[in-house]
């Protein structure tokens, strides 16, 4: 039965978030050859932004453009995107899992008094219905869930459902949609930007990740050095956070960001559960630790216990050699 | 002020987790407050002591998440209620979370209600925001410091590792990031006097509401754990040894190269 089915884009920087694309995918899932409408909210021109949508799998892009908009808040996004759903009446609703996806969408949720389903790693078409799976209990156990009654609304992790590849010859409208937004009951006096620019912690395909073993702001530097060379970023657990060894936006795991690459290398890390919430999903994961017992090796695909400031100048130097040999 | 904690009884994640009857074993397992509903507590007794008033903490579960409401008692919560749903409902989901709760919260006037940011077993995080737009309150969410003069609020949030400064008004619901505080200890007198603070309990029926109402939106088709991992491979020889074994496991073996 085929579906409508609306994606919320999220931008970053003004640029879309790659999440945006993977969550037209799942709605191209779920909505069997029906339509995919994409949303986007923002205070300048967002028609570029919306092309892109269509480029990669969006059949038309409603944009919502209000200097109220400039920065999220759940009251204006909330308002915007209503007002989009009341005239769509879509059968479905898809975002990321992001910050602001999980700010956002419950409370839609609860005013349209339907079911959501939160942090959904895969997305499939299973007999007619469309069943979700998603981690649990910090990621030692998963679980397959659908919705029983009403809109087919979910999040979906960054990093785990292929986006579809961009086509520039996909033609859709994109139309512009003025809201009036109001009465926003939490106002934002100021954002301190902590987060670096460059790669998206939460989209990179490859993570080199320090720990309190990486003993200071300094001791970073290789990890950072393998990172370039990887064409990957620098994460963090919440010790080296708190250690101040770096900021809070380098975060992964429960209270950080919960990311899934292809490449894991935790660098002095320890891997207590909280931490491996955040990670223990990625494809492959290294483990670099001097203490044999450390329990991030019963994650590890590979391990190597030794000192990361021994191990790690000499493994920037055999990739070097292999770029060079390739 | 009118201050009210959303807790969550809840599996304590560092244990192991195996399945039987296709649910979670939870037969000698260890239960929590969940983490962040700490938070919330911490931050509700601190609140309650900077500006009078009284700290209430809710829960809906089984008859055993009494355990829980009374550590929250012996941390310095003054009252307590447990909406025990064990025999009236079979299944339920965040719609019938948020559903129960906002028929309990509306009668209260409630300047303040403050949750978890995530609960660390289902791990949705929507009941904070959900529960916000049914009783037409603001909501911010991950707050990591708050400030209340008055009517006046002002909140730290966590976005993703930037810090977002926001204003807003009572009657608020906030949900707890860590970071906000360090909860206390609950401590021995504290223990003795939690044993006769009012620990209340409730059924749907008390809240005016019937079976009907509070069907889930969602269901879970079946819990699995992921797939075994291979014993992961701990490299051996001297360091240049395993650095070299290393990359070329990356290239050849895993392909991520
Ligand atoms: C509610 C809650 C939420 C939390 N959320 C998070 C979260 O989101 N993310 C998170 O990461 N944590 C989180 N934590 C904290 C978590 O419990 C751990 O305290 C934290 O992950 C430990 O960080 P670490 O592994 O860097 O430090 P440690 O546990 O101190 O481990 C350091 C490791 O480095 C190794 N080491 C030391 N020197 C070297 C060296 N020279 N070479 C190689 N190895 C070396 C040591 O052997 C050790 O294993 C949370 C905790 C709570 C209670
Ligand atoms: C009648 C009934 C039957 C249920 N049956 C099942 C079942 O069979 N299997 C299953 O997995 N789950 C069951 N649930 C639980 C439900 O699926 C969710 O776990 C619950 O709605 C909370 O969602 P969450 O865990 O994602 O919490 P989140 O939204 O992540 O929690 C955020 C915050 O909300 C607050 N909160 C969450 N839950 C509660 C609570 N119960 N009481 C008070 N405050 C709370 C806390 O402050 C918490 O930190 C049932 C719930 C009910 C009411």
């Amino acid at each position: 039965m085929s579906k409508k089915v609306l994606v919320i884009g999220e931008a970053r920087e003004g640029t879309l978030r790659n999440v945006t694309f993977e969550a037209i995918a799942a709605a191209n899932i779920i909505s069997d050859g029906g339509e995919v409408v994409g949303v986007l909210c923002g205070s300048d021109s967002l028609e570029d932004m919306g092309k892109e949508m269509i480029y990669y799998g969006a059949d038309r892009v409603i944009t919502v453009a209000n200097e109220e908009l400039k920065t999220y808040t759940s009251d204006g996004y909330g308002q915007a995107v209503l007002s989009v759903i009341d005239d769509e009446t879509p059968e479905g609703i898809v975002m990321g899992h992001t910050s602001i996806g999980k700010d956002l969408t419950p409370k839609l949720a609860s005013r349209l008094e339907s079911g959501l389903i939160s942090d959904a790693t895969e997305v499939v078409a299973e007999g007619g219905r469309i069943v979700f799976t998603r981690p649990i209990y910090s990621g030692k156990a998963f679980e397959k869930k659908e919705i029983t009654e009403g809109l087919t609304f979910a999040t979906i992790r960054p990093n785990n459902i292929p986006a579809a590849a961009r086509d520039e010859g996909r033609a859709g409208e994109v139309t512009e949609k003025s809201v009036d937004v109001q009465n926003i009951r939490t106002i934002i006096k100021e954002v301190i930007r902590k987060s670096t620019d460059g790669v998206d912690l939460s989209e990179a395909k490859v993570v080199i990740a320090g720990g309190r073993g990486v003993k200071s702001a300094e001791g970073f530097e290789p990890l950072e050095e393998l990172a370039e060379l990887l064409g990957g970023t620098v994460g963090a657990s919440r010790g080296a956070c708190d250690a101040g060894y770096c900021d809070y936006s380098l975060q992964i795991g429960q209270t950080g960001k919960v990311i899934t690459p292809d490449l894991y290398i935790a660098c002095g890390i320890s891997g207590a559960i909280q931490h491996l919430a955040g990670m223990s999903n990625s494809k492959v994961i290294v483990a670099i630790n001097k203490d044999p017992e450390a329990n991030i090796f019963n994650v590890a695909d590979y391990g190597i216990v030794g000192d990361l400031f021994d191990v790690l100048p000499k493994l920037i130097e055999e990739i070097k050699q292999m770029k060079v040999n390739a | 002020m009118n201050i009210y904690v959303l807790l969550k009884r809840t599996f304590d994640t560092e244990e192991k987790i195996s399945i039987s009857n296709g649910r979670i074993e939870d037969d000698g397992a260890e239960f929590i407050i969940n983490p962040y509903d700490e938070y919330a507590v911490e931050e509700a007794i601190n609140l309650r002591d900077a500006h009078g008033g009284e700290v209430t903490v809710v829960t809906i579960g089984e008859e055993d998440a009494e355990k829980q409401l009374r550590t929250a008692l012996a941390m310095g919560a003054d009252k307590a209620v447990l909406i025990n749903t064990e025999d009236d409902l079979e299944e339920g989901d965040q719609f019938t979370t948020v559903k129960i709760l906002e028929a309990f919260f509306e009668d209260k006037e409630a300047d303040i209600i403050l949750g978890g940011n995530v609960a660390i077993d289902e791990a949705s995080g929507q009941v904070g925001p959900r529960l916000a737009e049914r009783l037409n309150m603001p909501c911010v969410t991950t707050i990591t410091s708050i400030d209340i003069d008055g009517s006046d609020v002002q909140i730290e949030r966590d976005v993703e590792g930037d810090v977002e400064k926001v204003e807003t008004t009572l009657p608020l619901i906030v949900t707890c990031q860590q970071g906000l505080n360090e909860p206390r200890y609950p401590s021995l007198p504290g223990i003795m006097k939690a044993k006769k603070k009012p620990l209340e309990e409730l059924e749907i029926d008390d809240l005016d509401l019937d079976e009907d109402e509070v069907e889930p939106k969602t269901k879970t088709i079946e819990i699995f754990l992921p797939p075994e991992k291979q014993a992961g491979k701990v490299l051996e020889g001297e360091t240049d040894d395993q650095v070299k074994e290393l990359v070329s496991l990356l290239k050849t073996e895993a392909k991520v190269l």
